[in-house]
């Protein structure tokens, strides 16, 4: 009798528009099988011919973002009914076998509005599994891009600039490139300094996302306002967001010795004084990676400023120059005192 | 008990083998031909061969293997006839091919005009380069791609009878791995033409290394995730002609490579040079340096230690040493400087029977504008030799 009560309720509340009936979460078995599904509807991630998220995802922002070619971006985390997610030690969130992370990337004007590609990070039973899917012309549905695929963008930068660009769609093991962590594929983005869930802290189910929130005491500034961190904070916060998951001893370019974590310490191996290693035309005829008080002579920052695939970084995801972020790291080098290594 | 443990068996036995190890081949004519490659490359399977189908592909993509036991092979690497990986157009990602998975085999295909390196291998166990050619085909530029082969951290890599040719950096570089065979190859027309970087155990030979800037070298620097290179033996190999004017970038520690450099020791423990054949180089056949930048290491060792050099074959060197003061030491010795250079620092014994010339510089923070040029005897007892690299079977048999 209650059962059939709350039924009628949530009918009426859906009527009258208040409130939407609450949907059913994702396809748990397309998460958790061990197929690649050509559509991405099969998940039941979005309303059904849309690219709009069923309610029972949880969706997240960071305080800095990773820089895509100006791309603004959805995420969403997906925990299965009856498992959490918990925070380790050093302050990455472990997702239980079963959960999804979802992102999604799109420019206004671009599609109507609609994503171009959605990636999906799957936590199945042997591991974490990239797939990245590019939305279809009638934005109804998006079709797997397994091997990546460059579609043509077009969009205005902050400073006004209009850009059309060749975007880059990354390939299944692109996405391992920067998700790496010994070979193996973990999340990047969701971590307790960087992780900015704003309202979503309210939801009534929040708790079964996370047994705690998963927020750090001393979280990373937001890279571009002044008034959440110093200038050396946000520029490590750029830094880590940008270029740590890679340059770590661990990830894809631990070769380099050039390691760009918000915990490595200030030193050769944060690019101070560091001469190149295998950085080829990277180097622009530039001794150091970061030559204190002299940007224009630290080639960290001509690689940023670079499009050339044999000399920009970082090598993946970037079409254009963040001309915003690269003026942080120049300020920031910039006020470095000249002796001080 | 039993009734269980069988099933599990069989299934073990069925990964290991897999039985429908397959052929996935791509044409080069296919429309969307390199998104077609590289999804055969992520769809291949342990025991798999991609055969890349002959003629020119346009590629405007960096390719990537994450697949272990995989095999990528061509048609051959000859123009009109092999399977050409054409670059000339890459928009995106730092190199031609990326492998990052053990026991890969790639073969019989060229990768050209690449804009990063040409082949990258890291945390790439087992990986044999085999009958490859990659090269920038417009010839020695500083717009090159840096490195044409370039296996790093990795554990036993075998790279066999290649070809490279205009890299800005180094032809083949093998940068902080271990148990390392690089021979029967061709390094022409490089800044170094094969360069062996912060490694342990590695065996350089049967290869020819001509008109590069440098011809081989074994190379340890500082901040380096894996340091302390040593037990490297350069053997047998032809190194002449090593007389392309240094078109690295600047800042690059090849920069530094003086042109005519035939074999140059920077720092590292253990290297052994013996039995090559050294021509034509204009700076030294042999050069033994310590590394003289300053460096924030403690656990860094800039000095070259136990080198040995012995029954080389030497021809005309040390005509147009291309540094420092260079040509003012060839003037006063009567127009050439020894074939082999020392800057003094380290230790080096020097059995073979040509004049060596130290630049009396123990201290690596002493500036070369000190040298103290001088013939040095380095004639001495050879350490014991090196056992010398065995790589397990399974990559020979790749090449057999």
């Amino acid at each position: 009798m209650r059962r059939i009560a709350a039924a009628l309720a949530a009918a009426l509340l859906c009527a009258s528009g208040a409130v939407a009936v609450p949907e059913a979460g994702p396809n748990q078995a397309a998460i958790d099988g061990d197929a690649m599904p050509r559509k991405l509807s099969e998940f039941g991630i979005f309303r059904a011919g849309t690219s709009e998220p069923v309610d029972a995802l949880l969706g997240y922002t960071l305080h800095t973002p990773l820089f895509s070619d100006y791309a603004q971006k959805q995420r969403l985390i997906w925990v299965p009914p009856g498992k959490q997610a918990t925070l380790s030690d050093d302050g990455h969130i472990d997702f239980p076998v079963g959960s999804m992370i979802v992102k999604s990337f799109g420019w206004p004007g671009q599609n109507g509005g609609r994503p171009v590609e959605t990636r999906l990070l799957l936590h199945r039973a042997d591991g974490w599994t990239a797939l990245p899917y590019i939305w279809d012309a009638d934005g109804k549905d998006a079709t797997l891009a397994i091997a990546g695929r460059r579609v043509p963008v077009t969009f205005k930068a902050p400073d006004g600039a209009m850009h059309s660009i060749p975007y880059a769609v990354p390939n299944k093991n692109q996405c391992k490139e920067c998700h790496s962590k010994a070979g193996e594929i973990v999340p990047i983005g969701p971590k307790a300094a960087n992780i900015n869930f704003e309202n979503a802290l309210d939801r009534h189910d929040f708790a079964r996302f996370f047994a705690e929130p998963p927020i750090s005491a001393d979280p990373m500034p937001q890279w571009d306002d002044p008034a959440s961190g110093t200038l050396e904070r946000r520029a490590r916060a750029y830094l880590d967001v940008n270029c740590g998951h890679c340059h770590n001893p661990q990830g894809s370019a631990s070769n380099s010795g050039l390691f760009l974590r918000w915990t490595d310490p200030k030193g050769v191996s944060l690019g101070i004084g560091k001469r190149p290693t295998a950085a080829g035309r990277g180097s622009g005829g530039m001794e150091f990676a970061i030559k204190p008080g002299d940007p224009d002579h630290s080639f960290l920052i001509y690689r940023l400023e670079s499009l050339d695939p044999g000399i920009a970084m970082p090598e993946l995801g970037r079409s254009t120059v963040h001309r915003e972020g690269v003026a942080l790291l120049r300020q920031w080098i910039a006020q470095m005192p000249k002796d001080g290594h | 008990m039993r009734v269980l443990f069988l099933p599990i068996a069989a299934a073990v036995a069925v990964a290991a083998t897999p039985a429908a190890a397959k052929t996935i081949s791509v044409s080069a004519a296919t429309p969307d031909a390199n998104e077609k490659l590289q999804e055969a490359l992520i769809l291949a399977e342990p025991g798999d061969v991609v055969e890349l189908g002959a003629g020119v592909w346009k590629l405007t993509d960096g390719l990537s293997l994450d697949v272990d036991n995989v095999t990528l092979r061509g048609a051959g690497v000859k123009d009109g006839e092999g399977s050409i990986l054409d670059f000339s157009g890459q928009q995106g990602a730092g190199e031609g091919l990326l492998v990052t998975s053990d026991d890969v085999l790639l073969t019989d295909f060229a990768v050209l005009n690449t804009r990063g390196d040409g082949i990258k291998s890291k945390d790439a166990n087992r990986i044999v380069y085999h009958r490859l050619r990659v090269e920038w085909t417009a010839g020695p530029k500083e717009t090159n791609g840096a490195y044409g082969i370039y296996p790093v951290e990795s554990r036993d890599v075998l790279i066999d009878s290649v070809y490279v040719r205009g890299a800005s950096d180094a032809g083949i570089y093998v940068g902080q791995s271990k148990n390392v065979v690089v021979r029967d190859s061709i390094a022409k027309e490089n800044v170094a033409g094969i360069e062996i970087e912060n490694c342990y155990d590695a065996d350089v030979h049967d290869n020819i290394a001509v008109q590069n800037s440098g011809g081989i070298l074994v190379f340890d620097l500082p901040s380096l995730p894996q340091q302390g290179g040593h037990n490297v033996r350069v053997f047998d190999n032809i190194v002449q002609d090593n007389s392309t004017p240094n078109f690295a970038p600047k800042g690059n520690i090849v920069a530094s490579v003086p042109t005519g450099t035939g074999v140059l020791v920077m720092a590292n423990r253990r290297v052994e040079i013996f039995g090559n054949a050294l021509e034509n180089n204009g700076t030294a056949n042999v050069m033994i340096v310590g590394y003289r930048y300053p460096y924030d290491d403690a656990k860094y060792q800039p000095l070259p230690q136990d080198i040995l050099v012995r029954d080389n074959v030497h021809g005309k060197a040390g005509f147009a040493p291309a540094f420092p003061g260079g040509a003012e030491m060839a003037a006063a010795m009567g127009g050439a400087i020894p074939p082999v250079l020392w800057d003094g620092a380290g230790s080096a014994v020097v059995n073979d029977d040509v004049g060596v010339l130290s630049l009396g510089l123990p201290d690596v923070s002493t500036p070369q504008s000190e040298a103290q040029p001088s013939p040095a005897d380095l004639k001495g007892d050879a350490p014991a030799t090196l056992p010398g690299v065995t790589l397990p079977a399974s990559m020979e048999a790749k090449v057999q």
